[in-house]
């Protein structure tokens, strides 16, 4: 692979949050990790800060592998109302999706709808920095 | 305005300061541009409490890009969706082309930014050839419909699928429908995304017609049927998978 995890990290480093949104009240900001299944050999965990964004709290966890990051969970999500969890059933497969691209030596971007997920990010950049 | 955008930037834009000071254009862009706060010019432009003249000098060339794309598109695209005073249809694709015209202006030959889904990119991606963009599937979450071989040019897709039906038709002031999504690819990401915005309003047939006629832009469209078509001008820029 071109990119290792460094460049991923400079990469998500550049990564801006433009946050203005509504408010849009929220009162879960306790974390509730799912209890991990046992990782293959070579994989470990990082989990990222809880980010509070004006549509709730967004955690994410990375797992890595020999310095790649080979998936994402998602531990929290706002999912307020029903419309939030539409647009996390959205949202964060796409956000995934973009991560894992950005290291892919295939795919550098993904164009399409936007999103609003500045939290994604910045519970994001908290895992690579705590895994740094 | 409630977006993300990444950069892939050579180190040298970290170094050089061009990285950050293409951050502090974008939330410069925030700060004065954003509907949703009360006292930016555009907040205090809608309601009339000042005019042109008392605002930044980029709202002017804001609203001519605006009244330009407005004739170009025969009024499908309106910096006053729903009749509120709001210029991101537009803001938001310029931004990130200017963004991206500022690591150029500090000699970065090759970068890409993407704001919220639309891309603005300069050379390629070093030794490895085109940028690839993934164009996704408005219809299968987490999938991509093709990938777009990118060098110097603007990628912008305008949908439904994150936040439901949100592009009116200014014509009849209902959302518009018949298309999941429609990709514009060209030298601006500004000219890109607004022509992407009004070609959505527009529905498949019109937006058919009328991306055909843009000289250098050319689109490729997601029915909400999961039926496909592009211009004639669009094959070139498809990647092989």
């Amino acid at each position: 692979m071109r990119r290792t995890i460094l460049a991923v990290t400079a990469t998500v480093a550049g990564l801006v949050a433009l946050l203005s949104f509504k408010t849009h009240s929220s009162e879960r900001t306790v974390a509730t990790p799912q209890p991990s299944a046992t990782l293959p050999p070579g994989e470990r965990e990082i989990t990222g800060n809880v980010a509070n964004t004006a549509y709730g709290p967004v955690q994410v966890q990375v797992v890595v592998a020999t310095s790649k990051i080979v998936r994402v969970n998602i531990l929290e999500q706002p999912s307020s109302t029903t419309r939030d969890v539409q647009i996390g059933q959205f949202a964060f497969p796409k956000l995934v999706t973009e991560t894992l691209s950005a290291q892919s030596a295939r795919i550098d971007s993904v164009s399409g709808a936007t999103y609003t997920s500045g939290g994604y990010i910045k519970s994001l950049q908290s895992a690579l920095d705590n895994g740094a | 305005m409630g977006t993300v955008v990444s950069f892939d930037v050579p180190f040298s834009a970290r170094r050089d300061g061009s990285l950050d000071e293409a951050i502090r254009w974008l939330h410069w862009v925030d700060l004065v541009f954003s509907p949703y706060r009360p006292d930016s010019d555009v907040s205090l432009l809608a309601r009339a409490e000042v005019d042109v003249d008392g605002c930044v000098p980029e709202m002017a060339e804001v609203l001519t890009a605006c009244a330009f794309v407005s004739d170009l598109s025969g009024g499908y695209f309106t910096a006053a969706p729903g009749g509120q005073f709001d210029p991101s249809g537009y803001v938001k694709g310029w931004a990130v082309e200017r963004a991206a015209a500022l690591l150029s202006r500090a000699g970065s030959a090759d970068h890409l930014v993407n704001g919220g889904g639309d891309v603005q990119c300069a050379g390629g991606r070093g030794a490895g050839g085109p940028w690839r963009v993934g164009i996704a599937d408005p219809l299968r979450p987490g999938r991509l419909a093709l990938v777009v071989s990118a060098t110097d040019c603007a990628v912008a897709t305008s949908g439904t699928a994150e936040r439901g039906p949100h592009i009116l038709d200014p014509h009849t002031g209902q959302p518009a429908s018949g298309l999941a999504s429609i990709t514009i690819v060209g030298p601006s990401l500004a000219l890109a995304d607004a022509c992407a915005t009004a070609a959505f309003a527009m529905g498949p047939a019109r937006a058919r017609d009328w991306t055909e006629s843009l000289e250098g832009y050319a689109a490729f469209a997601i029915t909400d049927a999961g039926d496909t078509w592009q211009t004639p001008g669009f094959g070139r820029h498809i990647s092989p998978a």
